[in-house]
């Protein structure tokens, strides 16, 4: 399995020279199958980039998984060039919505407006299939398996991990951990820690072990108490939950769009230097576009 | 009648999706929410006293498109698994349908339902702490009982006509309501709950005791227990409403788990005055505006 990534930037692109070395595109992350089935994690604008390199091999079968429907998720769908190209497939995965009671075909119609976009989707000579996932649905895609679980967004966010041939990618989208949104000495305070404990175990459970965990940590710990409930995590939030799962590699993304590559790093080894790196998780490392795994 | 057609359950369910849910919930989710810091529990604490808006709230994060591992049970539970922002926004489209008349063309008090469903849930939850603590979950008990006479609320705005004779009869003779509805209308109000509870996939464990809540034979389970002792304990305290007035003599449920005197068992609920006047408080600044 290989992975790359494209967009490694949180809530909106943020090109520039403070930004060069990282990248500034928002979400997006290419893994290949050991076939060379494509899987695509999310529509940032950095799928951009990706349709381009796709164009020299169609054509082209792609999975699109969404993690949620927010802008920085999906913003780059409608420029994902092999959807206008006959012979392309694209199938697009992603949750229900509860609010509007849509499906994920709703990520791409509610961007393919008249007053937003020139094309319609009747125009796009792609076949194109929306598949909106139950959650804990397993979804064949060759010789790889991708399974999903509900994390902690303001709206709904599915994790995605990919397991093939016995190495594994988890991919968490946007996700906070979880909080008691009561105080000690309420009386519902018991009760929700006991919830919210079951729900971090049905995660970590489906984080397991997995070869590379790549997770939302846009936060310092020291930055994190005054965004409390906007739904990110940190990057101690992060390295604890891989010391948990036993994950091998942590790949740190959602980088706030505020901050420079330099001081990306900085906030990035200050994170590090209060964990020390063992056995728990032999890896910590920072995403950026055009990063390769290979495993 | 234990059997609704499909057709009938179909517009039930259309019935329900469309209803308002009460005033003072509706008033105050407008309220907190135009403040971006609301706090989670304050939106918790008013969507679990209004039973339609939580009755809609479970039915949303129990559907089949979600299919979560688990089935949900509470208001804090869907707060877990959907995130606070989620169940905010479905609250608020269930507020922006408008708010649920105080009078009806059946005649049937409003505020009279929502004060003995609040108390009969408040009630519940700590027969359930007391008794069954380790049977049962006090907050399935509370969502029991603010659930349980739902099909009252359904019969009321669906079949205002044959509600109304319910309710005239009942007024004429002491007979409780479930009776003249099935009489009057062929189905009573924990067959029309449950068939909704059922339909929109909730707990079979709630689902049951919807169901039986009126049922003598009700198998002995903690969540049915409670219930039923909450509703007697609700209504002898004055707040089953004309349809159903406590009287004297009722059958005790279950002394094997509560004892034969009831005085004792309403005195280990603690401070009902207080369960009491929280009720009151929901429900008469309601009915304020």
């Amino acid at each position: 399995m290989k992975v790359r990534f494209w967009g490694v930037r949180g809530s909106i692109p943020s090109p520039g020279p403070k930004t060069i070395r990282y990248g500034g595109n928002t979400t997006c992350i290419e893994v290949r199958s050991d076939a060379g089935e494509l899987i695509i994690l999310d529509g940032g604008t950095g799928i951009f980039a990706l349709a381009q390199a796709l164009l020299k091999e169609l054509p082209i079968t792609a999975n699109v998984f969404i993690t949620h429907s927010h802008w920085d998720h999906i913003h780059g769908l409608p420029f994902f060039t092999p959807l206008y190209i006959p012979g392309n497939s694209v199938r697009l995965c992603g949750a229900h919505d509860v609010v509007t009671g849509t499906g994920i075909e709703q990520v791409m119609g509610v961007q393919l407006q008249y007053s937003y976009f020139p094309v319609r989707e009747a125009e796009m000579r792609a076949r194109i299939e929306y598949q909106t996932l139950r959650v804990g649905t397993v979804v064949e895609v060759g010789d790889a398996r991708v399974s999903n679980t509900i994390l902690n967004h303001p709206v709904i966010n599915l994790g995605y991990r990919i397991d093939c041939n016995g190495k594994s990618v988890f991919f968490t989208g946007d996700h906070e951990p979880y909080f008691n949104i009561y105080d000690p000495g309420d009386e519902d305070y018991g009760e929700y820690q006991t919830l919210i404990e079951e729900k971090q175990r049905a995660i970590d459970a489906a984080v397991a072990g997995c070869d590379v965990l790549i997770a939302d940590c846009s936060y310092t710990a020291a930055e994190y108490p005054a965004k409390r409930g906007w739904g990110h995590g940190s990057f101690d939030s992060s390295i604890e939950l891989a010391r948990r799962c036993g994950v091998k590699q942590l790949v740190c993304t959602h980088h706030e769009p505020t901050r420079s590559d330099d001081e990306l790093e900085r906030v990035f080894a200050e994170a590090l230097s209060h964990f020390s790196p063992g056995p728990a998780v032999p890896s910590v490392i920072l995403a950026r576009e055009g990063l390769e795994i290979d495993l | 009648m234990t059997q609704i057609a499909p057709e009938i359950e179909r517009k039930l369910g259309i019935v329900v999706e469309r209803m308002p849910a009460f005033s003072k919930s509706v008033q105050k989710i407008l309220e907190i929410t135009r403040n971006i810091n609301c706090t989670p529990r304050e939106l918790v604490g008013i969507i679990e006293k209004d039973p339609v808006i939580t009755l809609k709230v479970l039915r949303v994060v129990n559907s089949a498109q979600l299919s979560l591992p688990t089935k949900i049970t509470s208001i804090n539970q869907s707060v877990v698994y959907l995130g606070v922002n989620t169940i905010k926004n479905l609250a608020l489209s269930i507020a922006a349908i408008g708010i649920l008349p105080a009078t009806n063309a059946a005649g049937f008090d409003i505020q009279r339902y929502l004060m003995h469903s609040l108390t009969t849930a408040a009630f519940a939850r700590q027969l359930c702490s007391v008794y069954a603590s380790n049977e049962a979950d006090p907050g399935d008990c509370y969502i029991a009982g603010l659930l349980h006479d739902f099909g009252k609320i359904v019969f009321a705005q669906f079949m205002p006509e044959q509600f109304r004779q319910v309710l005239a009869r009942n007024a004429e003779t002491s007979q409780p309501s479930h009776h003249a509805e099935l009489e009057l209308i062929g189905a009573d109000h924990t067959v029309v709950g449950a068939m909704l509870a059922d339909k929109w996939q909730f707990p079979a464990a709630l689902v049951d005791s919807i169901r039986s809540h009126h049922s003598p034979d009700a198998p002995a389970t903690a969540m049915n227990d409670c219930l039923r002792m909450a509703d007697l304990i609700s209504r002898q305290l004055g707040n089953g409403g004309m349809e159903h007035p406590y009287r004297e003599g009722e059958s005790p449920i279950n002394p094997a788990r509560f004892g034969t005197d009831l005085g004792r068992v309403v005195a280990a609920l603690g401070d009902t005055d207080k369960m009491m006047a929280e009720a009151t408080n929901f429900v008469q600044a309601g009915m304020s505006k």
